[in-house]
């Protein structure tokens, strides 16, 4: 890490100088203390679900951007599973013009692998791409079909979209609502087990293999995934990966209590999968970090544990979870801005990731030493299901720059406690 | 069984030894819990506990009612936490519930003050049966500790089973399981049981053999071939019974499929006290309730 002044000027960085060094000065100048901070390009999360359209009452594309932007973010691509789901042009221009709206973060859209995700037919991938998708998936679901998929895997290279997997064998996870193992026959949950990952994340590999495409695992969440998509990489496949920040932070005993804000898909799992997912970030086989944000409300969470939806929201938390690694000795700061903004940028074939003269200046400034707790009322999310609040964290988002516009900046009295 | 201490168990035993002969007199009524009101609340079907809690509560003259779920308003998709808070209006002494989804009555106890027994959530406990199982057993050997006991059946998906481990164990028995592999709970070791495979390994040297129901049901979900295949393999008949101690009893949480888990001659032979458990059902929930909401005392069972 350098000491530098940053100068940005009609949205992009102008250039970097030694503190003190931009001599110019004027009216229209205006500075930034950050001594003391951290200045870093700006975070890009390669998985959230925006819910807009058709469920706005847990998020739309302005509270989404809102909670990006006030945990570090400058940039997040959006799952398709909405409603309707995006897997044609109309919806992902929809999307596009309420982020333009919205003006806050930038947001790029990740269309449906197959129409409604009934994972039959292809999506019109070029037409999507020259809409603006950066991306295609069924996330929520997984493609069944292996026929599908390789086409899918072929189409989009040629496309030049990324294709993210959500690797679950759905026969094999079956009702389950929680990681199947100790926990599970403790608690008398159905479970999931972690083969249910592997199985798919396996297929992937091997269509990836025979395609000689890439392809994209999401939110990976087991020691066996770990090391299947290890050996993808010593054998030179172009197989990435992610994983979520609640899989190197929790394991299945967060669900004791019948917690269904610690219920999610994948589920969390047992201590040692929680460990070689550090261990797989720490050696580059996990590329990124994302947070798979999925915001729902009472509705939906405040049931029996087995009727609850999965998932959780992650803006607001993924940046102090995340450095908590640099504490832990698995990465260190450039290790995290590499799986948070550059690895995602470069992954989603978006600008992004880098602090050098002549990028837009998207950055995020971090004060790495606050500890603080968030408590419901200080989430900007619209959704409150988050498993990390009223825990302690430590480091958060100072400032956010998008293309030189202050998209959000902490105040005194501004959340966290 | 998870939340009970070792201390609360045998109080609720103790309790229900003295209950017992209210059930045997003339006029089977004594006034304990006049004047409070008991909610029977079945979001699944269910005869002989139902019945249990009901006769248990009358015989204590206390006021029940029953609701179930295609007789309520969860039909017309009221949540459960509104129902809930719906009930504590009216404000009753006690709920007891029976929930397909396993932590409906924690998260029901979370939101009303009245007491909450769980009458079976899920697949993950049964509590006031593996209470009513303790209680047959200790009456029938006179202890519970350093007793051998096996459990045979679905276990994985077995309320009554989990929660008979949990209080078996707690009050010092050893417990071995016995199933085919697709009814063994993922890690079973861990729940300080002893698995086998072998009907008849499980069978021998054991003081009290427990028979679960076999859900027909679940045959859709290839937990099992058929009905056929597992009573040769794993069904209950005389031949099995030669392995068994001359003192064993021999019991089963019921409904019972005569000829499937257990053969006829088997359920309604000299060791079976499966009709004792149904009989010391009522007496066990009986404690309970007095224990619940009959004096000073508050908590809930689970």
């Amino acid at each position: 890490m350098e000491e530098k002044d940053v100068v940005v000027d009609r949205g992009r960085i102008q250039v970097l100088v030694p503190p003190g060094g931009f001599q110019e000065d004027g009216p229209q100048l205006k500075k930034i203390e950050a001594r003391g901070r951290i200045v870093v390009p700006g975070l890009v999360d390669m998985h959230v679900h925006l819910r807009e359209p058709g469920h706005e009452y847990k998020e739309t594309v302005e509270s989404g951007g809102r909670a990006g932007a006030t945990g570090g973010f400058t940039a997040l691509a959006c799952m398709p599973n909405t409603d309707p789901v995006n897997d044609n042009r109309s919806v992902t221009e929809f999307i596009l013009g309420q982020a333009r709206a919205a003006n806050r973060v930038r947001v790029y859209p990740v269309a449906a692998i197959t129409r409604g995700q009934k994972g039959e037919a292809l999506t019109e991938f070029g037409d999507l791409r020259s809409a603006g998708a950066v991306g295609v998936s069924d996330d929520g679901l997984c493609v069944v079909n292996s026929e599908v998929m390789r086409r899918a895997l072929e189409y989009a290279a040629y496309s030049g979209l990324i294709v993210i997997s959500h690797s679950e064998d759905r026969a094999l996870s079956n009702n389950g609502v929680m990681h199947e193992g100790a926990v599970s026959s403790r608690i008398g949950l159905p479970g999931i087990p972690a083969a249910a990952e592997e199985i798919m994340v396996f297929r992937e590999i091997a269509l990836s293999r025979l395609t000689g495409c890439p392809v994209h695992i999401a939110h990976v969440s087991t020691e066996g995934s770990v090391a299947l998509i290890r050996r993808a990489k010593e054998d030179g496949l172009k197989v990435t990966a992610e994983t979520a920040p609640h899989y190197f932070t929790l394991d299945h005993t967060a669900v004791v209590g019948y917690r269904t804000e610690a219920k999610m898909n994948p589920p969390l799992r047992r201590p040692e999968d929680v460990e070689a997912i550090k261990q797989g970030l720490k050696e580059g086989v996990i590329d990124a970090i994302a947070t798979d944000h999925a915001p729902h409300s009472p509705l939906e969470k405040d049931v029996e544990f087995e009727k609850a939806a999965f998932g959780i929201i992650g803006l607001e938390t993924a940046l102090p979870l995340s450095l908590a690694l640099v504490e832990q000795g698995v990465l260190d700061w450039p290790g995290v801005l590499q799986k948070m903004s550059s690895n995602p940028a470069r992954l989603l074939g978006v600008e992004g990731g880098r602090l050098k003269e002549g990028v837009a200046a998207d950055l995020t400034i971090i004060d790495p030493d606050t500890t603080y707790r968030l408590g419901p009322e200080d989430l900007q999310s619209n959704s409150r299901n988050s498993p990390f609040l009223d825990t302690p964290l430590k480091g958060r988002a100072e400032l956010t720059m998008v293309g030189g516009r202050i998209v959000w900046k902490r105040r005194a009295s501004h959340p966290g406690r | 069984m998870e939340q009970l201490s070792v201390e609360e168990i045998r109080l609720v035993l103790d309790t229900a030894e003295s209950l017992k002969e209210i059930s045997l007199r003339e006029i089977k009524k004594v006034p304990t819990l006049r004047g409070k009101s008991v909610i029977h609340f079945f979001y699944e079907p269910s005869t002989r506990t139902r019945t249990s809690f009901e006769m248990a509560a009358k015989r204590l003259s206390a006021d029940t009612l029953s609701l179930s779920a295609s007789g309520s308003s969860i039909v017309k998709g009221e949540t459960l936490i509104d129902t809930a808070r719906n009930l504590q209006a009216m404000n009753p002494d006690l709920i007891v519930m029976r929930h397909s989804a396993t932590g409906a009555p924690h998260l029901l106890a979370r939101e009303v003050s009245a007491c909450v027994i769980n009458a079976g959530d899920g697949i993950n406990e049964h509590p006031t049966q593996a209470l009513l199982d303790l209680y047959t057993i200790r009456e029938r050997k006179g202890r519970i500790e350093g007793l051998d006991v096996a459990i045979i059946g679905d276990i994985a998906h077995s309320r009554v089973a989990r929660s008979d481990i949990i209080g078996m164990r707690k009050l010092g028995a050893r417990v071995t399981i016995c199933g085919p592999p697709t009814m063994i709970p993922y890690d079973a070791e861990t729940l300080g049981v002893k698995v086998v495979h072998d009907p008849v390994q499980a069978i021998r040297d054991k003081d009290v053999i427990m028979m679960l129901r076999i859900q027909l049901e679940r045959q859709s979900r290839v937990l099992f071939p058929g009905v056929r295949e597992y009573a040769t393999f794993f069904g209950l008949n005389q031949a099995r019974m030669r392995h068994a101690k001359k003192d064993v009893i021999i019991m089963h949480p019921g409904p019972m499929n005569r000829g499937v888990e257990i053969a006829s001659d088997v359920a309604d032979g000299p060791y079976s006290v499966i009709l004792e458990q149904v009989a010391n059902g009522v007496a066990v929930r009986m404690a309970l309730l007095y224990l619940l909401i009959g004096g000073s005392r508050r908590g809930d069972m689970d």
